[in-house]
């Protein structure tokens, strides 16, 4: 049992699904799209901001304002690949295949992680570079100060979500609890405690919170927030790596 | 070879399975039996590194599961045949399980051949009827060319044809001198399948012996004979100290006493004897007699007469 | 009483079910047998009315199962123990038929009950075991107490215990004067169970008859002899003597001798003047599955590895020949059953059809493949790569047998998985 066994296999496992295709260009998609609409609404709507609204308007986050949406079809992909195995009873044949179940979970998430991160990058790029093509002369380029780290980091980011999401989903293994938690703490639950002033301060705690600091390369006037865009990601990796060690612990001892 | 000693697992109170220690052996088919909740997939899990043991220990050929090389070379399951994701075709199934073990992709090809499933090797699993999800389970295991191969209830949702089938290839393992662990529910394919079994009953060992040795030691047998010199040979048997009961008609039976020394006997005194017919009972009711407390749901016996009274009372009504 | 007339059924092109006439009698479990995709279940589902034939009808107790005055209490059916709602207890769903058909709520304890699921009766039916869901689906047919009970593979799931209980509920439901209209793949649990056997392939009437005709019109009764097992000589004397006298005769795994075409005291005298002593002399019937497969051997629509017959070869009595696939067997017609109570040829030994052997096992004199025996281990199992009986068990047999028997055979036997259309709705419904 070598790991490039274990990896080919779940390279194998992850490309002979349709729900891969699916939730993946469907995160593509959504998150291009919808930063590309969202750009060209601002840029329509540039002249009739106030001033202090345009000091702080930052063209490369407005490019990818899509991924607020983009990422849960991130996290339906981080979950599927993990808790498909549960729902279809798959994970007793696999586990009887692969034994030692760090191998096996650190083969499948590694597989899944590095497509994530390709898709995510590219999808960065494409996002940041259409957004801008919309914005025209308001857009940034990518030689400007901060934005390639922005961009390169919007990848990271769809990647860490994804990969958050794989964690929660070992620990849970239902598809539908780990949909059913994930979905809408992303989409509603960590935008209220984000933006409520009384839970502002733990909420930007939150891993999407923290982690998406990194795509803002124009700070807000009166921002305060105790981390940078590095720091933030910190955050976020931190919560991955909980997620992971708690899926991994789980997993580990656990009947199958 | 695989190995059990002491292996136990408790669930919170409840102990599902209890101190086993047997040995199931190559060369042979070993039948794995036991009434529902009697242990017997704890047990196939624990043999497959799939639930933990709470004490004692499993070894396939001397080692533990998780300390094998490419196990699926050393062993192969069929546990259940729905343990498949229903959106990937027979061929990748089995080639993500091929790959983590480091096997050729044209085994692939042999395996879903020799199931007689290689014309709908592109189909999606999910729309595979029982019988072929069983086929390709069977499939998964033959995958690794193991010399241990396990079985749980391998028959399921196969018409005659394809049970047929699966009990020539179980036979055929056993010839080549691998190891089959075979589970099921029905005595009467077991009866013709398995030449060793292993009895389980609440999470206990009942019994560990040969087929014929279980059935004689758990039913009555005895010895059916047929002669038109009847009187004579009563005479020669009661002569020899054989306890002969006549069950009427021109047939005798008799306990306690092989065919074989009847056969010698008569031979020695001439007689001719038209039927010597050695009468063993079912499998199944040797296990029934043997595992009649450990059943968890019992059916009522007077199945007919409840429907029957209350057919009566609410139809006047 | 359940009677089918003409009974036809098409899917588009497809031919689930051509041409069925049967009657299922009162007071008998009549089995229901036939291999995958002959169109069993198309033929359950249009008993009960869930589906239209295409042409001819079905009637039960006289009249279509959707013109029965309150068909829940007439006939009772387990078809598929899974539907069932899983979110409502086991109570709950009998209660919910029972109110339908205007059947009292203790009707309902009183089933339950009946088939041992009283404890469970308030948990939801999603954790149920196959077998829970089985005794649940069974609970959901005796509810109206109906005078014609169908059901299909009854005991899958079942513990030993269960597959009992369920034989001889069956049983004394029948002897209660109902009509038992039960399906199964099962031979060995079928000859156990039934009375009277209907048997389709491809969707057409292959037999119609009583269990005990079934088997002797299929297969010959033989002798099971055994000789000491010290004296191997007494053994091939006897073989030798019996084969002289007309008797076919094939080792058995054993050791013992199975004779064919022999009364058992002739048997007894051969040996006596023969001067061999007997250890064994006790008569079979062969095995219903044995009957079944020689019937139904070229309607299977689906098989795996080549060998898949082995063992059902064994020589018929002198005089009739093998019954074998006949080319055209689609045309309707060639199926009509062999009249009852007749021991001869196969239907489908149509005289003037060529008949080639099915396969190595069935050429005879190929006394190399012992029917039923495993094969024996070549030097080196572990060398081969593929444990594929089918063609190993070919390449193990003697050489000269493999190089005479396999050229003319190979044409005759259906090619591996036949590219049969396995994913027929049949399937995968």
């Amino acid at each position: 049992m070598t790991a490039a066994q274990v990896v080919r296999s779940e390279w194998t496992k992850i490309r002979s699904v349709a729900s891969t295709v699916w939730t993946l260009s469907l995160a593509v998609v959504v998150t291009i799209a919808l930063g590309m609409l969202i750009s060209a609404l601002s840029a329509n709507g540039f002249d009739g901001m106030d001033p202090r609204q345009r000091l702080s308007f930052d063209p490369t986050l407005t490019s990818f304002a899509g991924m607020s949406l983009g990422q849960l079809a991130m996290i339906v992909f981080g979950v599927l690949v993990v808790s498909n195995e549960y729902s279809t009873g798959m994970i007793r044949t696999s586990l009887a295949a692969v034994p030692q179940r760090g191998v096996f979970l650190a083969g499948k998430l590694g597989v899944a992680t590095a497509l994530a991160l390709v898709v995510s990058t590219a999808t960065a790029f494409a996002a940041f570079f259409l957004g801008q093509a919309m914005l025209g002369a308001h857009g940034a380029s990518l030689g400007d100060d901060g934005v390639l780290r922005a961009v390169i980091g919007g990848g990271l980011y769809m990647t860490l979500i994804a990969v958050f999401s794989m964690g929660v989903a070992t620990m849970l293994r239902s598809p539908m609890l780990s949909l059913g938690i994930l979905m809408p703490f992303f989409f509603l639950v960590s935008g209220i405690l984000g933006n409520v002033d009384a839970t502002r301060r733990i909420g930007r705690f939150l891993p999407d919170q923290a982690g998406s600091r990194i795509m803002r390369v124009v700070v807000p006037l009166d921002d305060d927030t105790p981390y940078g865009p590095w720091g933030g990601l910190g955050i976020m990796v931190l919560w991955v790596v909980a997620a992971l060690a708690g899926g991994y612990l789980l997993l580990k001892k656990r009947d199958a | 070879m695989i190995e059990l000693e002491g292996l136990t697992k408790r669930y919170g109170e409840k102990v599902a399975v209890n101190n086993l220690t047997f040995t199931v052996r190559p060369g042979i088919v070993t039948g794995f039996l036991g009434p529902n909740g009697a242990g017997k997939s704890t047990t196939m899990r624990m043999m497959l590194g799939l639930d933990r043991p709470t004490a004692g220990d499993v070894r396939i050929d001397g080692k533990h599961y998780d300390r094998l090389r490419d196990p699926l070379k050393y062993i192969g399951a069929l546990l259940d045949a729905k343990a498949v994701h229903g959106g990937r075709t027979a061929f990748n199934h089995l080639l993500c399980l091929a790959r983590s073990n480091g096997i050729p992709r044209r085994r692939v090809h042999e395996v879903l051949d020799t199931v007689g499933l290689s014309s709908v090797a592109g189909k999606k699993a999910k729309g595979f009827s029982l019988g072929m999800g069983q086929r390709l389970g069977i499939a998964g295991a033959l995958l690794g060319d193991p010399r241990i191969l396990m079985f749980d209830e391998p028959v399921n949702g196969l018409d005659p044809e394809g049970i047929h089938w699966i009990r020539t290839l179980m036979k055929t393992l056993a010839a080549q001198g691998r190891t089959v662990f075979v589970s099921s529910h029905l005595m009467s394919e077991m009866a013709l399948t398995a030449d060793h079994l292993v009895v389980i009953g609440q999470g206990r060992l009942l019994a560990d012996t040969s087929m014929a040795d279980f059935i004689a030691h758990n039913s009555r047998t005895y010895v059916r004979i047929r002669s038109p010199q009847r009187e004579r040979l009563l005479d020669v048997l009661h002569e020899a100290g054989v306890t002969v009961v006549e069950s009427g008609g021109a047939t005798l039976e008799v306990d306690g006493t092989g065919a074989e020394r009847i056969g010698e006997l008569a031979a020695r005194h001439r007689l001719v004897l038209h039927e010597l017919s050695p009468q063993r009972a079912s499998l199944e009711e040797a296990f029934m007699r043997l595992t009649a407390e450990s059943v968890e749901y019992h059916a009522h016996s007077d199945a007919s007469a409840s429907p029957q009274r209350w057919g009566d009372g609410w139809k006047r009504g | 009483m359940i009677e089918a007339v003409g009974l036809t059924k098409r899917y588009g092109d497809k031919t689930a079910v051509y041409n069925l006439s049967f009657q299922v009698r009162p007071g008998a479990v009549t089995g229901f047998l036939g291999p995958n995709g002959s169109g069993k279940s198309t033929t359950m589902r249009m008993i009960l009315g869930l589906d239209n034939p295409t042409a001819g009808h079905v009637t039960i107790g006289g009249y279509p199962y959707r013109m029965l005055p309150n068909a829940a209490r007439q006939v009772g059916a387990l078809l598929d123990a899974k539907a069932v709602h899983g979110g409502r207890s086991a109570r709950n769903h009998l209660l919910s038929l029972a109110q339908l058909s205007g059947i009292p709520a203790r009707r309902v304890d009183e089933v339950l009950g009946v088939v041992g699921l009283h404890e469970v009766a308030r948990r939801r039916s999603k954790g149920f075991s196959l077998g829970m869901g089985q005794r649940l689906g069974i609970a959901a047919a005796l509810l109206g107490d109906p005078q014609v009970l169908l059901f299909d593979e009854p005991v899958n799931g079942l513990d030993p215990e269960g597959i009992l209980w369920v034989r001889n509920l069956m049983k004394s439901l029948a002897a209660e004067g109902r009509t038992v209209f039960v399906s199964s793949h099962l031979m060995s649990e079928m000859a156990l169970t039934a009375d009277h056997l209907i048997v389709i392939g491809r969707g057409q009437l292959l037999s119609d008859m009583s269990v005990k005709d079934f088997i002797s019109a299929n297969s010959a009764d033989f002798a099971r002899v055994r000789t000491p097992d010290t004296e191997p000589r007494q053994r091939e004397k006897l073989s030798a003597a019996l084969t002289g006298a007309g008797a076919r005769v094939l080792p058995e795994q054993d050791g013992a001798l199975r004779v064919t075409g022999l009364p058992l005291p002739r048997v007894s005298d051969i040996a006596h003047e023969a001067g061999v002593r007997l250890w064994e002399l006790s008569p079979h019937q062969a095995s219903l599955e044995e009957a079944y497969m020689r019937m139904t051997q070229g309607v299977v629509d689906y098989r795996s590895t080549t060998d898949q017959r082995e063992g059902f070869h064994e020589p018929l009595p002198p005089g009739t020949q093998p019954p074998v696939p006949v080319p055209g067997q689609g045309q309707p017609g060639w199926y009509a059953p062999p009249p009852p109570g007749q021991g001869g040829p196969h239907p489908a030994a149509a005289p003037g059809v060529p008949q080639a052997p099915a396969g190595p096992y069935g050429a005879p004199g190929a006394s190399g493949a012992v029917p039923g025996a495993p094969v024996a281990p070549a030097a080196n199992p572990y060398a081969r790569p593929v444990p594929r009986p089918g063609r190993e068990a070919a390449a193990d047999a003697p050489p000269a047998v493999a190089a005479t028997a396999a050229p003319a055979a190979t044409p005759a036997v259906p090619a591996g998985p036949a590219g049969s259309d396995v994913t027929k709705p049949e399937d995968a419904r």
